[in-house]
């Protein structure tokens, strides 16, 4: 049968520690994704030629969608790099993983080949450190932006039993997000790849070529989305808790 | 019909995903509607109308999502 495996199989070892197909696409689209972006700074002209023209596009578009949430360019700049980072990478994660090889060109011999490449996005420690690094970075901002004493009187409050309550429900908030985001994007492109795999597997020529559409588009969402919450996010925890006290 | 544990846990594994798809799509359904709803009232608010319904789609299929997980644990992981 088809070899689905819920965990990144090793393709070497560094010592004791075993490097995943997953990690070993993650460790590729990084190095794409720093080529990009530090030859394009080097080459940054008042008179943009066509690369750095679509990447002005790119992230005044970003911008623009940014500014909706947060009101402002000035806080648009300063959360842009965590949002647009989160966005572009498991962006380019889960496009590159579509690629043809990813996923088929195998190493090793007989009973125990493995893929040498795999979609990030379906390794569930590639979506636990994005949905910690996002949720941390969250508490940071908000710390940063209202104080320490504030943030964490938003989850430890002994104003009132009410608030006391509400407190804990908000920190258990905070750890249902992480599962939340972890799982959102696990479950998404997991169950992409299973379904091209399976579609391969029963009729291999025209009909997967709709379900390709559907994960190219469900990997744009699924990125839109990682970096969607993730400046929602940001945005609750940096708004100062104003009408509080005025409203009673 | 023979009551082992690969029996149940296959069946076990179509339910829980036949099951937990009914709430996430009943709830992206009412979402859509509600959106093109509102889109309709006021055409000019399209852009953020959609923003949200797109972030509440999302989060309506999470839950689907988790269903699946829990579906792929019970094949795939002993």
């Amino acid at each position: 049968m088809l070899n689905i495996s819920l965990v990144a199989e090793d393709v070497f070892h560094i010592g004791s520690f075993g490097v995943t197909n997953a990690m070993l696409m993650a460790f590729l689209v990084l190095i794409l994704l720093t080529i990009l972006s530090v030859s394009l700074r080097a080459k940054l002209k008042t008179v943009p030629g066509i690369m750095q023209n679509i990447a002005e596009v790119v992230i005044e578009g970003a911008l623009t969608m940014m500014d909706s949430v947060l009101g402002n360019r000035k806080a648009s700049e300063k959360y842009l790099p965590l949002v647009f980072t989160i966005f572009i990478f498991i962006l380019c994660s889960n496009w590159l993983g579509l690629v043809p090889g990813v996923g088929s060109v195998m190493v090793g011999h007989g009973a125990d080949a493995v893929p040498l490449l795999r979609s990030p996005g379906s390794d569930l420690n590639f979506t636990l450190a994005l949905a910690l690094i996002a949720v941390t970075m969250v508490n940071v901002f908000g710390i940063a932006a209202t104080g320490l004493k504030a943030r964490v009187s938003v989850f430890f409050n002994f104003s009132s039993p009410i608030n006391f309550f509400v407190g804990i429900l908000e920190l258990v908030g905070e750890f249902a997000r992480i599962i939340s985001f972890t799982f959102r994007l696990f479950g998404n492109v997991f169950a992409g790849e299973v379904l091209l795999a399976i579609m391969a597997y029963l009729v291999p020529y025209l009909v997967p070529l709709p379900f390709m559409f559907l994960e190219v588009f469900v990997g744009f969402i699924q990125a839109f989305i990682f970096g969607m919450l993730t400046l929602v996010f940001v945005a609750l925890a940096v708004t100062p808790h104003e009408g509080e006290e005025a409203g009673h | 019909m023979v009551l082992d544990v690969n029996s149940i846990r296959l069946l076990a594994t179509a339910l829980v995903m036949g099951i937990g798809a009914l709430g996430p799509a009943l709830g992206i359904g009412w979402i859509g509607a509600k959106a093109v709803e509102a889109i309709g009232r006021n055409p000019e608010a399209s852009s953020k109308v959609q923003t949200m319904a797109v972030l509440a789609i999302a989060f309506a299929e999470a839950i689907a999502i988790y269903a699946l997980v829990v579906a792929l644990v019970l094949k795939f992981v002993a």
